[in-house]
């Protein structure tokens, strides 16, 4: 968060919704056979169909349409019967003068994304469509209004997208960085998309405006263009909504436009004026067989998909109910699978959870096994060890492997000898009597008591240093 | 139009894709004038759906050759004229 910026006054509040664009992970392009790949020399991964050259025709990627219904099934969608439309414009980035998308009959509607902080953010639609080549500009010092003229590159040109819009109901900077997170964090599970910001295969248009606190009406909004970072985002929708505060308050209004985020400048600037639908000239794609999903697929796509995040959560929070905050984070870090089977093999699920969140914060943990972990939240559950002591052997554990109880000794955290907890314990024997008695004569549950009676000085004779299980055995042995 | 589409024709063919478009215009003309009340929008005049093809890679074509049907070309791509307003 960026501590300067300035937030909207009281009586205005903010309404955004969001489109994010996302590559498929596909290995071809959505019409053609040419590689889906980032890195490509440019135009090496063109062919008639995607240089729209005349005579060619479009042939859907079936695993393309796959990706995308299982998208819309993970955010809780509709799937639709569909067609494919053309939107028509004159820019260079599509060769054939139009781009192929799904306009009134998306593939997929009605979803929703559950954050992580419990609220939910309506999604209207996520379309099929493909994406359009790269112009870079040059001369003009690489402004765009300035250009000599332009380079394309068609490699990007018809790889396949899935156009998430979501409803305007995200109402904080905050929100609407957790919902990207979450849908990154879907896309990732779900393994559609590898969702890479920096690289373009995940990209955030913002449609910004702002409202009176308590109305429910939706104003003017603008689309916020070439967003590349959350960070970004988050600043560009700042600046937006200041923007227009500062309008109305002059007695002003923003107008529709779409408007360019200006990393450096911390800014926005105008773009081009929206477009109205007709400017596109949408019509039925002819050359494009309409989708239409049975139930049988769409009951097959929910029988594969993966536990989601919002389901990870819950079942880390119904295991530590106390602990919704840790769980969120030890979810994102991919860590659920190891609490929630070291859980299984005994350790305390809220302690647990505390310690992953706090010291397992690392890159690579996959020498600390599941039942390694549970012994060693178990021995600091037992007062074997102390916090400090059990973040020292997570380390070891985490560098190293192995079985906690070898490097707590290691380590100098042996509790005690075992001559020396016998000796206290016949100590405490001998002070105790009645107690004694209570333990070798008494009912199980009166053993039981007792047992933890003499458990509990002992621990508290050696400052939690000596092993429970240790004690334990101990005294059943001196009751004969 | 051949203009603002940025073809290149002779005088002749100037004409005989008058003539062409024409006759395009008046069909159209004739479509619109029929009666279509209460029968849907059909996208296809198959009654087909779901026509898919599998994600496997077909060689691309040959970059050179590509650029060498283009009006311009530099660094590997195509050199147009200079965009006004934005793309995305
Ligand atoms: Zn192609």
């Amino acid at each position: 968060m960026i501590g300067h910026e300035p937030s909207l006054p009281d009586d205005w509040e903010l309404v955004v919704g969001l489109e994010v664009h996302v590559e498929l992970a596909t290995k071809t392009k959505l019409f053609c056979g040419c590689a889906n790949q980032f890195s490509s020399e440019p135009n090496t991964n063109v062919c008639p169909t995607c240089l729209g050259l005349p005579g060619s025709l479009p042939v859907l990627n079936g695993q393309a349409v796959a990706f995308a219904m299982t998208l819309g099934r993970a955010l809780g969608c509709e799937v639709r019967p569909s067609v494919m439309a053309r939107k028509n414009y004159f820019y260079p980035d599509m060769a054939k003068d139009f781009q192929t998308t799904q306009y009134d009959q998306p593939t997929n509607v009605d979803g929703e994304l559950r954050l992580a902080d419990g609220s939910v953010v309506g999604i209207e639609r996520a379309h099929i469509e493909e994406d359009a080549g790269k112009t870079s500009h040059v001369g003009g010092g690489g402004r765009i209004g300035d250009a000599n003229y332009s380079l394309v590159d068609y490699n990007r040109a018809g790889v396949p997208l899935v156009e998430i819009v979501s409803r305007p109901e995200i109402r904080s900077v905050e929100q609407a960085r957790a919902y990207v997170s979450e849908l990154r964090n879907i896309l990732l599970a779900i393994g559609v998309s590898d969702a890479r910001m920096e690289e373009g295969s995940l990209r955030v248009d913002a449609n910004v405006s702002v409202r009176p606190t308590g109305s429910q009406e939706l104003r003017t909004r603008c689309e916020i263009k070439n967003i590349n970072s959350i960070r970004s985002m988050g600043r560009a929708i700042e600046y937006e909504a200041k923007r227009h505060v500062d309008l109305y308050a002059s007695g002003e209004s923003p107008h529709q436009e779409t408007r360019h985020w200006d990393e450096d400048g911390g800014r926005t600037t105008p773009g081009r004026s929206k477009e109205d639908a007709e400017d596109y000239r949408y019509f039925q794609e002819p050359d494009l067989v309409p989708l239409v999903p049975t139930a049988e697929e769409v009951a097959a796509i929910d029988e594969q998909l993966p536990m989601l995040p919002a389901q990870r959560r819950h079942r880390l929070t119904q295991l530590a109910p106390n602990s919704a905050d840790a769980a969120t984070i030890v979810v994102e870090r991919g860590q659920d699978d190891l609490v929630v089977a070291a859980v299984a093999a005994g350790a305390d699920a809220e302690r647990l959870l505390t310690r992953v969140q706090n010291d397992l914060a690392v890159d690579d943990w996959t020498k600390v096994d599941a039942e390694g972990l549970a012994a060693l939240i178990g021995m600091e559950t037992a007062g074997e060890l102390t916090a400090t002591q059990t973040k020292q052997v997570l380390a070891e554990l985490v560098n190293h492997g192995g079985d906690p109880r070898t490097i707590a000794e290691a380590l100098g955290f042996e509790a005690m000898s075992d001559d020396a907890l016998a000796g206290l314990v016949d100590g405490l024997i001998a002070d105790h009597p009645d107690e004694w008695n209570r333990f070798v004569a008494g009912d199980e549950g009166e053993r039981r008591k007792m047992q933890g009676f003499f458990t509990g000085q002992i621990m508290k004779a050696t400052q939690g240093q000596a092993d429970g299980r240790a004690v334990a055995d101990l005294l059943n042995g001196r009751a004969g | 139009m051949a203009h603002l589409a940025r073809l290149a024709l002779t005088e002749a063919e100037i004409d005989a894709f008058t003539g062409q478009l024409g006759d395009i215009l008046d069909h159209a003309a004739d479509i619109e004038a029929l009666n279509v009340d209460g029968i849907e929008a059909t996208s296809h005049p198959l009654p087909r759906t779901n026509v898919f093809r599998e994600d496997t890679l077909r060689p691309s074509l040959d970059r050179d050759e590509v650029l060498s049907q283009a009006p311009a070309a530099e660094a590997g791509q195509f050199r147009v004229p200079p965009v006004l307003g934005e793309s995305q």
